[in-house]
């Protein structure tokens, strides 16, 4: 059942529930944070419309700056303005921003300690018809190995508003992930958001005959956290107990509750989309190991690259949806 | 920037010859390390560091500073005697460059040594960081007449072989646009790097008519003559409608014969004799005076 505690949606399993893309939150954010903090600059790599940074700069047109096609150079110039004084976002897509400005967020932002947000845009192969070149599939490995840089992945566009006002707030370079799809719309105003503590939004049901332990941990970040809490519907009534966990911040990871829910479950199932290599599969895979190895299988692209498609086909190609977060689930039990 | 005189020419070229000193000893108590930037750049650093730069040594965070952002981060040698000699850390602290735990880090890391603006040593980006620090300065100016906040220069060092990079020219683009004009760049024209001289490893010239094709004002200059680079800075900090771009010319490893225009001299370990020879050289200046210590 849900978790009271975690105040989501209840029109979460409704048909007509709320749908809006991360990335809107993502802007709301912004302009909310520019109006609290004037020391907040924005910059864009020609995407201002598609990555919603079009509001903040109509708003606050002094504090934003157009960096033409040209991430090295956005990452670059926002490293300066952070060791400045001021509080710059950097927005593109993922591919592009991390990606091609890797080394230029390593030295100048991560190893230089500038105050820089950077917002990474389309991720996941969800990104759709632009197929794999704009579908960024590898980002959350790539900002996790570096030191100094948080990670947060929003799962609705509730949490994306929440998670921009957080990193305008921290101190330190962060990493936001932001899709382009709309996305159910689950979480509410009430429902916790810290950066760095994990929440539990379903657990087992309660009740006459019904096993109150968990058998499973699945652990999610991202808008596929609504496709774990569909399988773990799906799963309760199948009498399996699973525990659904938002782990918006991958890096630092909330290990304490993952390591004591694995201790409760015995077996985890990780969901996000990204390859299963090094991303948050990585990361609870990595904490297990050393604390309390368990049986894990991991959600998410298997090593190879997305293509052109509709967003909804393209999960379901490549073994993101909610039918293949209910096998990984009977699998790991298995395993246990 | 006060005006220049004879007399303070006099104590610059001093002050120049004792940094080439300070980076030969550095480099070779390093073991490795970079020497005919820092050679070749030698006059530049002590005119920032002595004449032009309106800062306070004792408080490296003072908000007011002008910024030197050291793009071609690997001249660093350079950079450290110039910040210990004007007056940021202590003189003894220049032997441990690269060492274990020494704030004097192989390329420049800003968390570990007051005066360091930012971090570099990958080539191409210092542009774009000064560009950031050009635009809080404006921002700061805007949000608040009449006060002194946001009124900084910033300078910003750069070797030739760098603007391979395409990130360079990225900045460069993007300073021509929003017409930065407390931005300046100086870059060291050297003509060499690592592969060889930069016209055989892969071109650069016309230089002076890429950044001004960029809407950059662009000035030439002998790099080691004082009167030539003050008059230069003070020629940008005049020019209201774009960032201007100071082409340097000068010669690597300058002050030592053997050093000078010899690419290999870029970063070579020390051969026995060598590091004698070039002190000697640069404390009689190149023979011309007798030194104490023959």
């Amino acid at each position: 059942m849900l978790n009271p505690d975690a105040h989501l949606s209840n029109k979460i399993f409704d048909e007509d529930i709320p749908q809006k893309p991360t990335r809107d939150g993502f802007g709301e954010g912004l302009v909310e944070a520019g109006g609290k903090n004037q020391n907040v600059v924005v910059l864009c790599a020609d995407v201002t419309e598609s990555t919603r940074v079009a509001d903040f700069a109509k708003k606050f047109p002094d504090r934003f700056f157009e960096c033409g096609v040209a991430e090295q150079n956005m990452a670059t110039i926002a490293a300066g303005l952070g060791v400045s004084g001021k509080i710059p976002f950097i927005s593109s897509y993922a591919t592009f921003s991390p990606g091609r400005n890797w080394e230029q967020i390593r030295t100048t932002i991560a190893y230089n300690d500038s105050n820089v947000k950077i917002a990474g845009h389309h991720a996941g192969i969800s990104t759709g018809g632009d197929g794999a070149t704009h579908q960024a599939t590898e980002d959350i490995a790539m900002m996790r190995a570096l030191p100094n840089i948080k990670v947060i992945v929003p799962c609705d566009a509730i949490e994306a508003e929440k998670a921009t006002l957080a990193a305008a707030h921290i101190w330190g370079p962060i990493y936001l992930r932001f899709g382009r799809e709309k996305s159910p719309v689950f979480t509410t105003e009430k429902t916790p958001f810290v950066p760095g503590k994990a929440e539990i939004f379903w657990v087992p049901r309660a009740g006459r005959g019904q096993a109150k332990k968990p058998q499973v941990l699945i652990v999610g970040c991202g808008h596929l956290l609504y496709q774990a809490l569909l399988a773990a519907r799906d799963l309760e009534k199948e009498k399996i107990g699973t525990v659904v966990l938002n782990s918006h911040t991958v890096k630092p990871l909330d290990r304490e509750k993952i390591v004591s829910l694995a201790k409760k479950t015995g077996a985890v199932v990780t969901v996000e989309e990204h390859q299963v290599s090094g991303g948050l599969g990585g990361a609870v895979a990595e904490a297990l190991a050393e604390h309390y190895p368990v049986p894990i299988e991991f959600v998410g692209l298997k090593n190879t690259f997305g293509e052109s498609g509709l967003p909804a086909q393209l999960l379901e190609k490549y073994g993101m949806g909610v039918s293949h977060i209910k096998v990984a689930v009977k699998k790991v039990l298995r395993r246990k | 920037m006060e005006e220049i005189h004879e007399k303070k020419i006099k104590f610059l070229e001093e002050t120049a010859n004792r940094l080439r000193q300070d980076v030969i000893k550095m480099v070779s108590a390093a073991g490795s390390g970079h020497i005919a930037g820092p050679l070749g750049m030698a006059e530049i650093f002590t005119a920032f560091y002595f004449h032009i730069l309106n800062h306070k040594p004792k408080q490296p965070d003072w908000p007011q500073r002008d910024r030197l952002v050291l793009s071609n981060g690997h001249t660093c040698p350079a950079l450290y005697a110039a910040l210990a000699r004007s007056g940021y850390f202590p003189v003894e602290e220049l032997k441990t460059l690269r060492e274990l735990g020494s704030r004097l880090q192989g390329h420049p890391h800003r968390a570990r040594l007051p005066g360091i603006e930012t971090t570099s040593g990958p080539l191409g980006c210092g542009l774009s960081q000064a560009i950031g620090m050009a635009l809080a300065a404006r921002l700061d100016r805007n949000g608040s007449t009449g006060s002194p906040r946001g009124k900084y220069r910033v300078y910003c060092l750069m070797s030739d072989a760098e603007h391979q990079e395409g990130n360079t020219w990225e900045a460069a683009m993007f300073a021509g646009k929003n017409k930065l004009n407390n931005l300046t760049a100086v870059i060291d024209r050297n003509n060499i790097q690592i592969d060889g001289f930069t016209e055989n490893v892969m071109p650069l010239e016309s230089l002076r008519a890429k950044y001004e094709s960029f809407n950059w004002h662009v000035l030439e200059i002998n790099g080691h003559d004082f009167y030539q680079i003050i008059s230069a800075v003070a020629e940008a900090q005049a020019i209201y409608e774009k960032p201007t771009a100071i082409i340097a010319h000068t010669i690597p490893g300058k002050g030592v014969s053997f050093m000078e225009r010899n690419y290999l001299w870029h970063s070579k370990p020390f051969r026995p004799g060598e590091r004698e020879a070039a002190l000697k050289e640069l404390r009689t200046f190149g023979g011309k005076i007798k030194s104490e210590h023959e």
